[in-house]
Formats: C-alpha cells, structure tokens, sequence
C-alpha cells in the first residue's frame, strides 16, 4: 500500500516534470510564455504514429523525425509570431495559445480520436521495485526524465550556448552588448523547448493512447509546475514535480480520479494568490502584484 | 535600402476641420455638425433596434442575430477588463457560467419567471464572481490572465467531481421567454444599456480612477485610492454584462451544463475585441457582429470552426494589432496625406 504510493507518486512526478520542462525552460530561462507547448506535445506524437505507421519508417527513425520537426515548428512559432509581439507579454500569451488551439483542433477535425491510436514502447516486462510491479516503460521515463533534467542544467551552465539563454533571461540588453544575438537566442529557446515536449510525448504516450484533449491537460500540468516551483528556478522545478506529482496520486488514490484536475487547478490558483512568484521563484514582488 | 535617390515620402494624418469643430459650442452650430456627431452612434443604435424586425422571419437566423448580442456582451465585459483596467482576463466563460447557473437555480428552485431572474441573477452573479476573483486582483499582467484562465476550468472539474447542479449533464426545464420579441428586445436593450453605460463610465471620475489603474497603479496609490478596492469595483461592472449573457443564454435553450464554462467562450470574446478594435468598446460589439455569422458558415465543420478563430485571432494580435474600430474612426476623424520629408 504505501509502497505503492511510493514507487507510482514517483513515476507519476517525473511525469510531471517531463511534461513541464519544456515550458519551464523556455519561460523560466528566456522569459518567453509558449502556451502551444500541450499542442506541440500531441502533435510531436501524432507526426510519429503517422510516420511510423502510415509511412512505414522503423520507428528511431520516425520518432527523430518527429522530435526535429517539433523543434522546427517552434522556431517557427518564434520567426513568425513572437518575435513580432516581443515584450508585449499578453499578445505572446494570446498568440501562441491561439496557435496551440489551431493545432490541437485541426487534430481533432482531421479525425484523430478514439483508442486506436497507440505509440509503441521502447520495451515489454515488468520488474518489481519495493515488491510492486512497474512495466519498463515507467522505468524508462524515470531514467530518461532525470537524464534530460541533469543534461539541460549542464548545458546551461557550462556550454556557450546555454549561457547564452540564462544571459538573455538576466538581461536582454547586456547579452546582446556582449554579442549574443536575441532573436536567434530566443528562437533557439523556443525550439530546444518544444524539442523537449516532443521527448517527453514519446515517452509518455506509450502508456495509454493518443487523445486530443491530452493537449490541454499537459499545458495546465506545464503551467502549474511551473507556478509553484517559481520562474527561473531549477530546484523549484523538480520540487514542485515532486510535490504535485504525490498530491496528484494520493488523491487518485484515496479519492475520485475528478479530483486529479483539481489539485492542479487548485495548485495554480492558491499559489498565484499567495506567492506569485512561486516558492522558489526569484523575482521582485512588485512586477507581479500591487 | 535601393531607391536612395528616390524622395521619401511619409503619411501625415490632421483631424478633419468638422471633427475639431465638433469638439466645442460649434457642435450644435448646423446640421452638418450634429449629425457628424450622431449619425453613427444612431446607425449603430438603429441596426440593434431594427435587427429583430428584419429577423423575425427567419427563426434560424433570428438566434443567430440572439448569438451576436450575447457574444458582443461578453466582448464588452473582455474589453473593459483588458483595455480600460489593464486585467487581461482569459476567463470570460466564468462570468457567464456563474450567470447561467446562478439564473436557472433561481427559476427552478424559486420558481420566478425570466424577467425577474436574469436580473436578480446579474447582480447576484457578479457578487460571486468579486467575491472569488478578489483575492487575484493584486496581481499584475500575464500572473493575472493565467488565473483567470483556470477559474472555467476548475469550475468544470468542481461541478464534475462533487456532482452538484446536475453534475455532467446540467439540468433543464427552464422557463423560456414566451414570446419571441420579448426575448429579442431584452438582449438588444441589455446590449446597449451595457455598451453606452460603460462608455458614459469610463469618462466619469469614477472611471478615470480605473483608468489610472491601468495606466500608472502606483500613481493612483500615492494619490490614497486604494488599487485593489478599484480593481474590486472594476470587475464587478466588469461581471455584469457577462452574467447578463449567461443568464439570458439559458432561457434562450431552456438548460443549463457545464458547456457553459467551455473554452470558446473564453477565447471568441478575445477574437471579437481584438478584431473589432481594443479599447473603443463598440469595436467588440462590430468584430461580434462580423464573427458569429461566420461562425455559423463554419458550423458544417465542427471543430475547424475553433481553428478558424484562432488563426483569425492570431493573425490580428500579430499583423493588425489596432482592430477595425480604430482604423474606421481613424478615417473619419482624420485625412491623410503624403509629405516629402
């Protein structure tokens, strides 16, 4: 019983945090609020069922493809609608979310729904961890979620690049003194962002099947981890994964599955009322709250 | 740049010698004068008084015309949020919602007819939504969109979860309006009590405290108005129109779900305003009266109907920012001309 909440909140919170690190990262680190992350998150899965079983690509192949082309399209979304409404935060948060209900409808329109879409998984068994058993893929999802996690902080920290996007985050106009070009910056952090979304659909999906509405679900998800853990905060990040991942299923647990959504929203709210900035969040007060 | 020795050129706008003239004393100094000033606002007040004249003969299209009115109220309650406090609210279905269910249970559960609980559901509606959107209303900008954003959608999954009003499937058995001129005649007179109250608001004192708000808070603050109590007042005038629609809404179908909190209804009022043109607050009303039909050209398609509306949303917020209001009374009020510079 309590092994079982143990090992599945677990599971369930690097969940989260595969699913909210794209977000994160583009919002945290460049300040940049990309609302179509849940429909670059299904679409990413949808380009590659159609490849792997439309096509008939083996499937490495046709879940790389799927992964560049979500970065592609985020790149995309920068050149052609964020770059135009830069700094006007409410025309950035309106655009893409418009965007990201384009994609996720057209989906919808062209017909994908049901349970006969499924994504394979990268291997079949189970193994017993505290005596419960857990399939390979969650075990994959654990590993996999903590080495992108791990990955991404290095490439901030210690590679040019990276500290291109952290610079651009701590002041736009000092970065680009020291030569770091914004818009390709920027765009680059949306697309390594969406790249990530695309990641985490991969490996996600497998587990249930593929289904419009995950769209919105995962950008509510995205936001709530990203509220709580704070803005530009790394160890608030996982943190707040871990804590919303457990409340998520014990109350799964002990409740109605309803209540799932709840939390989060509840989760979102509570904190943007309180402490908007987040419980590790480094902001000043005064830009978020009279 | 290629043509160097080309002459550059530059658009110059002045304001039209009647529309200075109009602005004083001289405004009542010949017919020209007064209808330059009136005759929009009547070709506007005309087409919503006539409407359901013309419509009466084509059930279908006299709903759709009830549709227009309800999203125009909706896009009023958006506009004045986002352009004249500065509360960009991505909730809009909130504020109707809580009108829909607040007006049902009224007329089931006290049994009064329509006339009287749309009202009582208006004002009762928007208490509650204050109520539960006060503790927000110190936050600024995107914090303030992203909450509102979640207020439907918690709503849903509440109802959903605990199985109150009717749980997923909302209840029916609301009384109707009986007649169809009462019912078209209630929302036109709603619409336009709502869009020239509010434009009367916005330019008295109490409106330019709220527009303060929005243009410098801390300016308001340090002249001992408290910003959030502003704010308060704000959104309730902000909530009424919004449960007016809602509440009107559900006697036009005679039930109530948890449709009413859905995410179009959220996003249309957005694509209306900034379609129509931000800030003028008829501009909602026109991008109303230009989408619903196109909407229900669209309805054959389903869903492609939301992606329509947001690439057309998106396509505005990026290219075209300003809105048709805003370029329409550009041209009325101004002449353009080209300038060697």
């Amino acid at each position: 019983m309590f092994a079982d909440v143990l090992v599945y909140g677990f599971i369930q919170s690097s969940a989260l945090l595969l699913m909210a690190f794209g977000f994160s990262l583009v919002y945290g680190v460049s300040r940049l609020p990309n609302f179509a992350h849940g429909a670059i998150y299904v679409l990413t899965a949808f380009v590659a069922w159609a490849l792997f079983n439309q096509v008939g690509l083996p499937y490495p192949v046709a879940a790389a493809l799927a992964i560049a082309i979500s970065g592609l399209l985020g790149v995309l979304i920068y050149y052609v609608v964020l770059r135009r409404v830069r700094g006007m935060e409410i025309s950035e948060v309106i655009a893409t979310y418009a965007i990201g209900l384009a994609v996720l409808e057209s989906l919808r329109y062209a017909g994908f729904r049901g349970t006969s879409y499924a994504l394979p998984a990268l291997s079949d068994g189970v193994v017993f961890i505290f005596d419960v058993p857990v399939d390979h893929q969650r075990v994959w999802l654990t590993v996999l979620g903590f080495t992108m996690v791990g990955a991404i902080w290095l490439l901030t920290r210690y590679t040019k690049v990276g500290r291109a996007l952290k610079g651009m985050a701590q002041d736009e106009r000092a970065a680009m003194m020291l030569g770091i070009d914004s818009d390709r910056t920027a765009a680059l952090a949306v697309g390594l962002g969406s790249m990530l979304a695309g990641v985490a659909a991969l490996i996600i999906f497998p587990l249930g099947s593929l289904v419009v509405e995950e769209g919105y679900k995962v950008l509510i998800y995205a936001i709530a981890v990203c509220v709580v853990g704070g803005l530009g905060s790394w160890a608030g990040t996982v943190i707040a994964a871990f804590v919303l991942g457990y409340s998520q299923y014990i109350t799964v647990f002990y409740g109605k599955p309803h209540f799932q959504m709840v939390v989060m929203l509840l989760a979102i709210i509570a904190t943007l009322i309180v402490r908007p900035s987040g419980f590790f969040g480094k902001q000043k007060q005064l830009e978020e709250r009279v | 740049m290629t043509g160097t020795n080309k002459e550059q050129r530059r658009k110059e706008r002045i304001d039209r010698g009647i529309k200075v003239r109009s602005e004083s004393l001289y405004a009542i100094n010949s017919w020209e004068e007064i209808s330059y000033l009136v005759a929009p606002r009547m070709l506007f007040i005309g087409f919503f008084l006539l409407m359901p004249f013309f419509l009466s003969h084509y059930p279908y299209w006299g709903r759709v015309g009830l549709s227009v009115g309800i999203l125009a109220l909706l896009s009023i309650s958006f506009d004045f949020l986002a352009n004249y406090v500065g509360l960009v609210s991505l909730g809009g279905a909130f504020f109707y919602g809580v009108g829909g269910y607040a007006s049902a249970l009224i007329n089931t559960e006290l049994g009064l007819p329509p006339l009287l609980s749309i009202p009582i559901a208006t004002v009762v509606g928007s208490f509650i939504c204050t109520a539960m959107l006060a503790p927000c209303l110190p936050l600024r900008g995107i914090y303030f969109a992203i909450v509102t954003l979640m207020y439907p959608l918690l709503m849903i999954r509440l109802i959903e979860a605990l199985d109150i009003f009717g749980g997923t499937n909302g209840f029916r058995g609301i009384d109707g309006f009986g007649s169809i001129w009462i019912e078209q005649y209630g929302l036109v007179f709603g619409l336009l009590l709502a869009l020239f109250g509010l434009r009367r608001f916005v330019n008295e004192d109490a409106g330019l405290v709220i527009r303060a708000v929005k243009d410098n808070d801390q300016s308001v603050r340090a002249s001992g108005i408290s910003v959030t109590w502003t704010k308060t007042k704000a959104v309730f005038l902000a909530s009424l129109p919004g449960c007016f629609a809602g509440a009107y809404y559900i006697h036009m179908y005679s039930n109530v779900g948890i449709s009413s909190f859905a995410l179009d209804l959220s996003i249309m009022p957005i694509a209306a305003t900034v379609i129509g043109g931000g800030g003028t607050l008829i501009g909602p009303v026109i991008g109303a009266v230009l989408l619903v039909p196109l909407s229900e050209f669209l309805r054959d398609f389903g869903s492609l109907r939301i992606v329509v509306y947001a690439l057309v949303l998106t396509g505005f917020v990026v290219f075209r920012s300003d809105g048709l209001m805003n370029v329409i009374s550009r041209k009325y009020q101004q002449f353009e001309r080209w300038v060697k510079i």
